[in-house]
């Protein structure tokens, strides 16, 4: 079975955000990034399907300028077989996304495709849904399991009231969540070994997707901030505040 | 040009989510009418639930069995055929509305805005980025604008007075491609963490399940609901849809406690919006005094008993009257 995962290079979820003084967009200049923790989650899902036999193929797949090569790299070491970078220099809207990786998918003929729930950087939590719906497969979102048995895939998805279990045939896209797996740590040979792996590249014209923007930015602002609070000293002056101050109880 | 609002409701079985209340909020304010459309097994008392909604011309209702799971490959194609009849459609910003709406967007070929939280004009919206870190207003060029809605950041009022049609709409066959094999509800009898008044939400400092009955007491006198940090979740202490924060659940009560809590922006980004923050932390620099309104340092084995224990005093005093303003 081949399996196809998206990987995103995104502003490490460390990092405390700068919103730029001009307002177009948050400071990414000498800021540490990193692949998309989703991703990551993604990313070592199939490579355990890997080594259960059950993936003959992990391709690593991410929409991006050069930069990007790193997530790859990084793909690649921990144990993805090829990897391939679709050539965009402004970064891409989740539906520009998906029919990117709707079109590899489709090309490369794979079974499944795994992406993470939400990119840590927009939020948006769209690109597998509508990566699903082009290819016209199934789709098992904000999974916290993943069983693959006789051509099906069985998803445990963490939904609001608990937890929701479909059955999905194959093909499929899965959305990692972060209680899938805990990704392994990537060591520094097999890093250095992935750095001399050749990496593929596509364009959007060859792969036939219009990469028009749908949706237009007009600013980006910093969110107001909550005023600071006090220190109390002990549990009745906690108690007096929250019921004579603040009236909560 | 006029405004012409679909919002695709979220049931909880036979009844309406609160969520779907937000999304009818927001709807109001694009200022058109407004068709419902709410789909399901046994869709019969939420449709008319709706249909007395205030600005709710029409409850688009799709009745069958396949419905029942809400599987987004069945739903997605039912609502996407009603997209060109509208300037704007809705949904909730929950898992519903999450794993529908992008599926919808994408079937119509349009790029679609996740989790708005202001609606500026008929197309233009804010939204929070980077866990909150950020706001983006948003244009949209496309010719019909799909989004969903953060429910806590429109009221979730019941407005009355509408007198709605009901419309049986054709729901089409089943895709067969998906199934739902099992279902596990949270049996809780606690309020909802959504639109709970108090929230109490205990992190890793608890250590254990057991200890983390203690916040689970505490929330039953205080009538509150339980949330969670990650780590909370990921030990096992609270099960996974008690998770607050960026890729948890958004509140906004009028009283969120933390306790045990750091404070790491991913969390942050699911409470920041609660009236009030109390944060109970033994390190005086954890990042969650730095929203809190009302800091408590110390070790939360020793307050929380105490704190128990003088809300249960408290609780049997009636409260005092506050003054306006
Ligand atoms: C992609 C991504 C998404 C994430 N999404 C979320 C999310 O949605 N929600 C979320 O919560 N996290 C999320 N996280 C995890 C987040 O980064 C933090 O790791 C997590 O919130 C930490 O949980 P905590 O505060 O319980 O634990 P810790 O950070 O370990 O904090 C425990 C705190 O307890 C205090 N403490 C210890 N003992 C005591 C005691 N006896 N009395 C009083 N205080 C004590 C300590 O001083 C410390 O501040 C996400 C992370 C990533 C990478
Ligand atoms: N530029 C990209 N390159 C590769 N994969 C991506 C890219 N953007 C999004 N994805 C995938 O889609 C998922 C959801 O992204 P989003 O819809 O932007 O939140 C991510 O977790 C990735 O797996």
């Amino acid at each position: 079975m081949k399996v196809l995962v998206g990987v995103k290079r995104v502003i490490d979820y460390n990092v405390n955000i700068r919103v730029k003084s001009d307002g177009s967009g948050v400071e990414t200049e000498n800021v540490r990034m990193s692949a998309n923790p989703f991703d990551e989650i993604a990313l070592e899902e199939a490579v355990r399907l890997k080594e259960a036999g059950i993936c003959s193929e992990l391709l690593a797949v991410t929409v991006g300028d050069e930069a990007s090569q790193e997530v790859l790299r990084s793909a690649l070491a921990m144990g993805a077989d090829r990897a391939i970078r679709i050539d965009v220099t402004e970064s891409p809207q989740p539906l520009n996304v998906a029919a990117l990786l709707a079109a590899v998918a489709r090309e490369e003929a794979v079974d499944l495709v795994l992406l993470g729930k939400q990119a840590i950087d927009d939020d948006a939590n769209q690109a597998g849904q509508m990566t699903a719906a082009l290819l016209g497969w199934p789709q098992g979102t904000f999974a916290s399991e993943l069983t693959i048995a006789e051509g099906r895939a069985r998803v445990a998805r963490e939904i609001d009231g608990g937890q929701q279990t479909v059955e999905l045939d194959l093909p499929a896209v899965v959305t990692a969540d972060l209680r899938l797996n805990e990704p392994r740590f990537v060591k520094l040979p097999a890093m250095m070994k992935a750095k001399k792996r050749p990496i593929e590249e596509r364009t959007p014209e060859a792969l036939g997707v219009d990469m028009r923007p749908r949706v237009e930015r007009v600013k980006v602002s910093e969110p107001v901030p909550r005023e600071a609070g006090v220190k109390v000293a002990d549990v009745d002056e906690l108690l007096d505040k929250l019921r004579n101050e603040a009236g909560v109880i | 040009m006029t405004n012409t609002i679909l919002v695709v409701a979220e049931t909880a079985g036979e009844t309406l989510a609160a969520s779907t209340l937000s999304t009818l909020t927001a709807a109001r304010e694009l200022d058109g009418p407004i068709d419902v459309l709410v789909a399901g097994a046994r869709p019969a008392a939420t449709a008319e639930n709706l249909a007395s909604m205030a600005g709710v011309r029409r409850v688009l209702v799709a009745e069958a069995p396949h419905l029942a799971g809400g599987l987004a490959e069945d739903l997605s194609g039912l609502v996407a055929g009603h997209v060109e009849h509208y300037s704007h459609v809705l949904a909730p910003a929950t898992t519903f509305g999450k794993n529908l709406l992008p599926r919808v967007a994408a079937l119509v070929d349009i790029q679609m805005v996740s989790d708005v939280t202001v609606i500026q004009d008929a197309e233009t919206f804010v939204h929070p980025i980077y866990a909150g870190n950020a706001n983006e207003t948003l244009r949209v060029l496309e010719p019909h604008k799909l989004l969903t809605i953060r429910p806590t950041a429109f009221a979730k009022e019941v407005v009355g007075g509408g007198k709605a049609q009901l419309e049986r709409i054709d729901v089409g066959e089943t895709q067969a491609q998906s199934r739902e094999v099992e279902l596990q509800l949270d049996q809780s009898d606690r309020p909802q963490l959504e639109s709970s008044g108090i929230v109490v939400s205990g992190g890793r400092a608890f250590g254990s399940l057991e200890k983390f009955r203690l916040l689970e007491e505490l929330a039953a006198d205080l009538n509150a609901a339980v949330g969670a940090s990650r780590a909370a979740v990921d030990a096992g202490y609270a099960p996974n849809d008690c998770q607050v924060g960026q890729t948890g659940k958004v509140v906004a009560p009028e009283l969120y406690i933390a306790v045990g809590i750091s404070g790491a922006i991913q969390h942050l980004a699911g409470m920041t919006g609660s009236k009030v923050i109390v944060a109970i932390n033994k390190d005086p620099d954890a990042p969650i005094f730095g929203v809190a309104d009302y800091g408590l340092v110390g070790d939360l084995f020793e307050i929380l008993p105490e704190f128990h224990e003088k809300i249960r005093q408290l609780r049997s005093e009636p409260k005092p009257e506050l003054a306006e303003g």
